[in-house]
């Protein structure tokens, strides 16, 4: 008989990568504080520790401002420079793309220290706009890497049809593009918001002790009490994240359909 | 096509690089106003990127520009009194038909009822009445290229541009455009200059041609000029099928030329009507067009001259039959284009034929 080496393998890998996320939940709705099997029986105690944590409800607070804040700044950066890269040919274009796309791929953690000397040395107090700050630098990459297909799958007569028809260049900007691009600019945001939300070295070497989402979890781990809460709120991130993903996915597609264009492949 | 009308454009010595890529290489040309012009070249020819000067797409290296008298250098095109419909007809996806027909009007200062009204002037005039309100993306390819044509005509251009805008329609639909084009240009007496690589399209749809090879102009005149004394042997293996066979000049005199023609032997030409190009070193060449010559069937008296030949090739299209033959004392075949008439036989490969002809269906290249 014919193992089926490929189906084995594929399914394995799944498995691997999926099984820790699907344990949170169940131990997040598991009546014991420790972490093991067998199960205890049902509880929503957790959520509701985690619905009434003072503390967590300032780092949710600060999270979502820092996320939002993040994810309009990027988006914002990502626009102008997807839209330079796409629309304008110029010398200096590979190696400046590089460099904006550059800490998608460097080491978090050295950005995050690099970072951290840069601001002590020039006097800027650590506070949620450093983290800001961290945040957008990686997260531009992303948002650089969805606008620039969003900006490429347009028609380039689109453009010379609206000025042809007696607009100028901002006015076309503002009547023909942005309209086409905004499924990419809402998915890029989205995905800007995602990143921000979970990120936590620079969140941790930036922050000023404020709490953030990320930075809450990780100083809750160390008590094995919280240890459930935790599976708790993670069980509601995982849900937000695939939501919102999802989301940027869909407005993705529908950015292609409205454009007519073809898929060439997104993030999801 | 009468040379009373005024000029509407005049190109003067227009070059354009691209880096080092001399893509236009001294275009001289005028077109009259009213006048339905056409751009043919095989794609890379340069035909597109003059009617992107017209536009103000692309700048000019050197030359000048000329659009209704005036040098249009420095007007930016949307100053131009130029409109464009797109190859890809570049219909705004994200507006309803009637919102792409109006867009020219944003800033027109005519009421919102008023522009609505030339909106559905515009529908109506290139057969899309009662589609304002549909989305544009939702339309075929044949709609979407009255869309384009109804949202560049209501802004009554002075000339509007079309580039290659049946390109992209099936044979039929292309076709009917075709007319449907010819007809509109007579309506609204716009000069239409349009871009085309396909011969058949040029020839049917315009009053003048400029053919172009590799940045130039090989030949500007009207569809059957071009077709009936084209200047190279280049332009006219690219409007149509033409045979060429190898001449001599023997002599020129009283406004004749007396050639000594492969297969056809002594002839005399008309100097003013039969002779094209200007001298070569390669000496000189007789072309004629393939329905110019005739088989002999059997009882079949030529009109003229007949020569004899023998079948190579025998392509049969329904309505016309293909033949490749070898005239005696020739060496390369000439095709013959022969009308499929009832009780008319289609010949066999090999088999001899005479040949019927005429001197003054032939075009001398020198």
């Amino acid at each position: 008989m014919k193992i089926p080496v490929l189906r084995i393998y594929t399914i394995g890998y799944l498995l691997f990568l999926y099984c820790p996320i699907l344990i949170l939940p169940i131990f997040a709705f598991n009546d014991s504080t420790a972490v093991a099997f067998p199960l205890q029986g049902f509880t929503t105690e957790w959520f509701q520790n985690v619905f009434h944590d003072a503390v967590l409800g300032k780092a949710l607070k600060n999270s979502l401002l820092v996320a939002a804040s993040t994810a309009v700044i990027s988006t914002f950066l990502g626009t102008l420079a997807a839209r330079a890269n796409t629309r304008y040919q110029f010398k200096a274009a590979g190696p400046l793309m590089g460099l904006i796309m550059l800490p998608m791929v460097l080491p978090e953690i050295i950005m995050a220290m690099a970072l951290l000397v840069v601001l002590l040395s020039i006097g800027i107090p650590l506070s949620l706009f450093t983290i800001i700050l961290g945040h957008v630098l990686v997260c531009t990459p992303f948002a650089v890497a969805i606008l620039t297909s969003a900006f490429q799958s347009l028609d380039k007569s689109l453009e010379e049809a609206a000025y042809d028809l007696g607009e100028g260049p901002f006015s076309t900007f503002r009547l023909i593009i942005l309209p086409l691009v905004m499924p990419g600019i809402i998915s890029a945001m989205l995905i800007c918001f995602t990143i921000s939300l979970d990120e936590f070295i620079i969140s941790n070497f930036l922050g000023s002790g404020e709490p953030l989402l990320s930075t809450f979890i990780y100083g809750q781990l160390r008590f094995p009490k919280n240890v459930p809460n935790i599976m708790a709120l993670g069980t509601i991130l995982v849900g937000v994240s695939i939501t919102l993903l999802a989301l940027a996915e869909f407005f993705r597609r529908r950015g292609l359909a409205r454009t007519g264009a073809k898929d060439s492949g997104g993030f999801l | 096509m009468t040379s009373a009308k005024p000029t509407m454009i005049e190109f003067k010595d227009v070059h354009k690089y691209y880096g080092d890529y001399h893509a236009l290489r001294g275009i001289t040309a005028t077109i009259q106003a009213g006048e339905f012009f056409s751009l043919l070249g095989p794609s890379g020819c340069g035909k597109t990127t003059l009617l992107r000067t017209i536009a103000g797409f692309e700048g000019i290296s050197s030359g000048v520009v000329l659009i209704d008298g005036k040098d249009v250098a420095a007007v930016p095109p949307n100053q131009r009194p130029t409109n464009m419909v797109f190859q890809s007809y570049a219909i705004f996806p994200h507006l309803t038909v009637a919102q792409n027909v109006g867009f020219g009007l944003r800033k027109d200062p005519r009421s919102a009822a008023d522009k609505a009204r030339a909106v559905d002037e515009a529908l109506a005039m290139v057969g899309l009445s009662g589609y304002g309100a549909r989305a544009a993306h939702a339309l075929s390819g044949g709609q979407r290229q009255r869309v384009a044509l109804a949202r560049a005509l209501i802004l009554k251009p002075k000339v509007l541009l079309l580039d290659e805008p049946l390109s992209a329609l099936d044979k039929k639909l292309r076709e009917n455009m075709q007319v449907e084009l010819i007809k509109l240009q007579r309506q609204v007496g716009i000069t239409f200059i349009l871009v085309t690589h396909d011969q058949e399209e040029a020839l049917v749809m315009s009053d003048r041609i400029a053919v172009m090879f590799e940045g130039q102009i090989a030949q500007l005149d009207s569809p059957e000029r071009l077709y009936r004394l084209p200047k190279t042997r280049a332009v006219a293996n690219f409007i149509g099928t033409m045979n060429f066979l190898s001449a001599q000049i023997l002599s020129e005199a009283g406004g004749m030329v007396e050639v000594e023609v492969q297969g056809f032997g002594r002839l005399q030409l008309d100097a003013e009507k039969q002779v094209t190009g200007a001298p070569t070193a390669t000496g000189a060449t007789i072309g004629f067009r393939p329905e110019t010559a005739t088989l002999l069937f059997d009882g079949q008296q030529a009109t003229d001259r007949e020569t004899m030949a023998t079948v190579e090739e025998v392509v049969y299209y329904g309505d016309m039959t293909y033949y490749d033959v070898l005239l005696d004392g020739t060496s390369a075949p000439v095709r013959l284009s022969m009308r499929n008439v009832f009780g008319r036989p289609v010949l066999d490969i090999g088999t001899r034929t005479r040949v019927g002809w005429s001197p003054g269906a032939l075009v001398l290249f020198r």
